[in-house]
């Protein structure tokens, strides 16, 4: 089911934070948003599944119009992954069986119980479960995040920098688990990254956004030294690594007098050292 | 998205049972502690024979008299009111994501204080008489009950008021009610600068919170206020579960932060304007009670608010059974003993921690 964005707009405080975004994204894609701070990526995602309420514009989750909806409905078809999660004296068990608040009525059943452990079996931290969420480690609480939104059983799942305050082996296994979700479920993820390394290795598509506005909606071949640098206002390369595309800032922009003596090697010798071949869009 | 291949797990329903007994167990001690309650005092009654009482047969003339006019509904007004102000606690907490919150920190009950001090001071209604047993008695009860409810509900309405302009943020909530709070607390202290002895007494006599002084109709009345505001608190479980995860991931959730809070809000600031308005200021069962239940069974609000309200009945009413004894025949006000009984038990579990 596709969610198509129409033109969206927000107002916070009578200024203009999004600006007539559109955007098209389909299951079994991974759709990263990018763009500098305070640009809007964050209002962008709470506009999807409407936490924040747009100023105009349309979204439609396949011929369902979102903006119609009660926020119980919506939270029925999109799941959530705020960037921040408040942690109590509770089990992991009873985190994730939160995300089922969207289809209980009085109580929880037995049918909320079973999608619980499986969503534990899916992510493998079956033996977590009746651990104390107070007593975990950002990686793990992370984990319970994405599971308590995939219990909501959604069609879209909304994550905002699931990979801020993690480690490295953290971050690409958090993405994996995000990838395989979306890959075997055939659902569609939009996440807010800062990384674009880690961005570039795990989506399908990538919205940049500048001004307000989508800068760039469009695969990872569309993903250039120009439109990066026109974005973030800084030049990059990007270059191969083991066969991994990599993005670095480009030399020119960093103030060599910061970097120690010892390690100040000549600008020419330095852009070629190590086994980066860059790409230069010239 | 399905998941389909899990199955119901044992160990958690047996995590799930152990907390559920623990809430059994706190109902079996507020039964024993009602017996108790009932048979201690200026007279002493033998457990079989409150046992034989309630149960309708006639043991005794004097006994019916005790049980049935004074120690039955004392006692149940403790249970209830105990319950009642724990749940409004342990809602607030949730609601302002606040540990510190409870029915006072908005200051509403500073406010009933204000509102039975402008009674006894301004228009008359108290004063004091030279008997021993009770000295200080309000000439007409129900003006100062009336005035304490009615500023109970204005500090609410202000609140209310100032979260509707500004938004339902906790932030909010909590700081006008600290300044709320000191502000009736600098009026009462206005009034009684100019009150007379014989007013000052009956103002001091009234904030110190009793569960004697509640009759039957007040009793009843308490009564369906609670079990209306607890059955409310206990719908909302799942609500206040996802806001204690974060405004964000209650709001990705369907929740409406916004209406949660401010209907919480106002039932727990109406069981604590009824209560305060008949019993006086009771502290420490709103704010302590709730975090003992959580230092026993977790932060999960589906126990939590049962187990809290339990808490509250158990403190409160072993409270006033205690000071019915400690210094008989003469009888303390229960407030000034719930702090001296529960501040021991809280810190211990402070110090312990969670159970495991």
């Amino acid at each position: 089911m596709n969610l198509s964005v129409g033109e969206l707009r927000f107002l916070y405080n009578n200024r203009e934070v999004l600006h007539e975004v559109s955007c098209t994204i389909e299951p079994g894609q991974i759709v990263s948003v990018l763009g500098p701070n305070g640009v809007g990526k964050t209002t962008l995602l709470k506009c999807l599944n409407r936490i924040l309420k747009p100023e105009s514009g349309t979204i439609y989750l396949g011929e369902e119009n979102l903006l119609g909806l009660r926020t119980m409905e919506i939270a029925r078809r999109i799941g959530y992954v705020p960037q921040r999660v408040e942690t109590g004296r509770l089990t992991a068990f009873d985190a994730v069986l939160l995300g089922r608040r969207p289809h209980i009525g009085w109580d929880i059943t037995a049918k909320d119980l079973k999608i619980v452990d499986a969503a534990f079996h899916r992510l493998s931290m079956e033996h977590l479960r009746l651990c104390y969420i107070d007593e975990m480690s950002g990686g793990e609480l992370q984990k319970i995040a994405i599971a308590r939104a995939l219990v909501q059983e959604p069609k879209i799942l909304l994550l905002d920098e699931p990979t801020s305050n993690l480690d490295l082996k953290n971050q690409v296994e958090i993405l994996a688990v995000i990838a395989g979700i979306v890959r075997q479920h055939d659902i569609a993820a939009v996440m807010t990254m800062h990384d674009l390394n880690q961005a570039l290795r795990f989506s399908d598509r990538f919205i940049f956004l500048k001004g307000g506005t989508v800068h760039l909606f469009g695969t990872g071949d569309d993903v250039t030294p120009g439109i990066i640098e026109e974005v973030y206002g800084i030049p990059v390369i990007i270059g191969d690594l083991g066969g991994v595309r990599c993005i670095v800032p480009d030399h020119c922009c960093i103030d060599r007098s910061t970097i120690p003596a010892c390690e100040r090697t000549p600008y020419d010798k330095r852009r070629f050292i190590g086994p980066v071949a860059p790409v230069r869009p010239d | 998205m399905h998941f389909t291949d899990g199955m119901v797990p044992g160990d958690y329903l047996a995590y799930i049972r152990r907390k559920s007994l623990w809430i059994v167990a706190g109902v079996l001690l507020v039964i024993l502690l009602f017996l108790v309650s009932i048979s201690v005092g200026a007279v002493a009654i033998p457990l079989a024979e409150v046992i034989q009482t309630l149960s309708g047969q006639n043991i005794s003339h004097k006994w019916d008299t005790i049980i049935w006019n004074i120690r039955l509904p004392q006692a149940l007004t403790a249970i209830v009111a105990g319950a009642g102000l724990a749940a409004a606690g342990v809602a607030m907490q949730s609601i302002l994501r606040n540990p510190l919150g409870s029915p006072f920190t908005l200051g509403i009950s500073n406010a009933g204080a204000f509102g039975a001090a402008f009674s006894v001071i301004i228009l008359g209604t108290g004063q004091m008489h030279s008997t021993v047993a009770d000295a200080v008695t309000i000439n007409n009860p129900y003006i100062t009950t009336a005035l304490a409810f009615i500023f109970c509900l204005l500090a609410t309405v202000v609140i209310l008021f100032i979260s509707r302009i500004r938004g339902a943020s906790p932030e909010v909530m909590v700081l006008t009610g600290v300044a709320l709070s000191s502000l009736f607390t600098a009026g009462t202290m206005f009034l009684q600068y100019f009150a007379s002895d014989a007013q000052l007494a009956a103002v001091v006599f009234w904030t110190f919170g009793d569960v004697s002084r509640a009759n039957w109709n007040e009793l009843a009345l308490m009564t369906v206020i609670v079990v209306a505001a607890a059955i409310f608190f206990i719908w909302n479980r799942w609500n206040y579960n996802a806001i204690d995860a974060g405004d964000e991931t209650a709001k990705g959730l369907g929740v409406n932060v916004e209406r949660v809070r401010m209907t919480g809000m106002v039932i727990g600031a109406l069981v604590t304007a009824v209560i305060v308005a008949f019993l006086g200021v009771i502290g420490f069962v709103g704010l302590v009670c709730p975090h003992m239940a959580r230092r026993v069974i977790g932060d999960d609000q589906r126990y939590l608010i049962p187990a809290s309200c339990v808490g509250g009945s158990i403190l409160l009413l072993a409270s006033d059974t205690a000071a019915r004894l400690i210094v008989a025949p003469y009888v303390l006000p229960v407030a000034v003993l719930t702090a001296f009984m529960g501040a021991p038990v809280f810190i211990y579990l402070i110090i312990r921690g969670y159970r495991r």
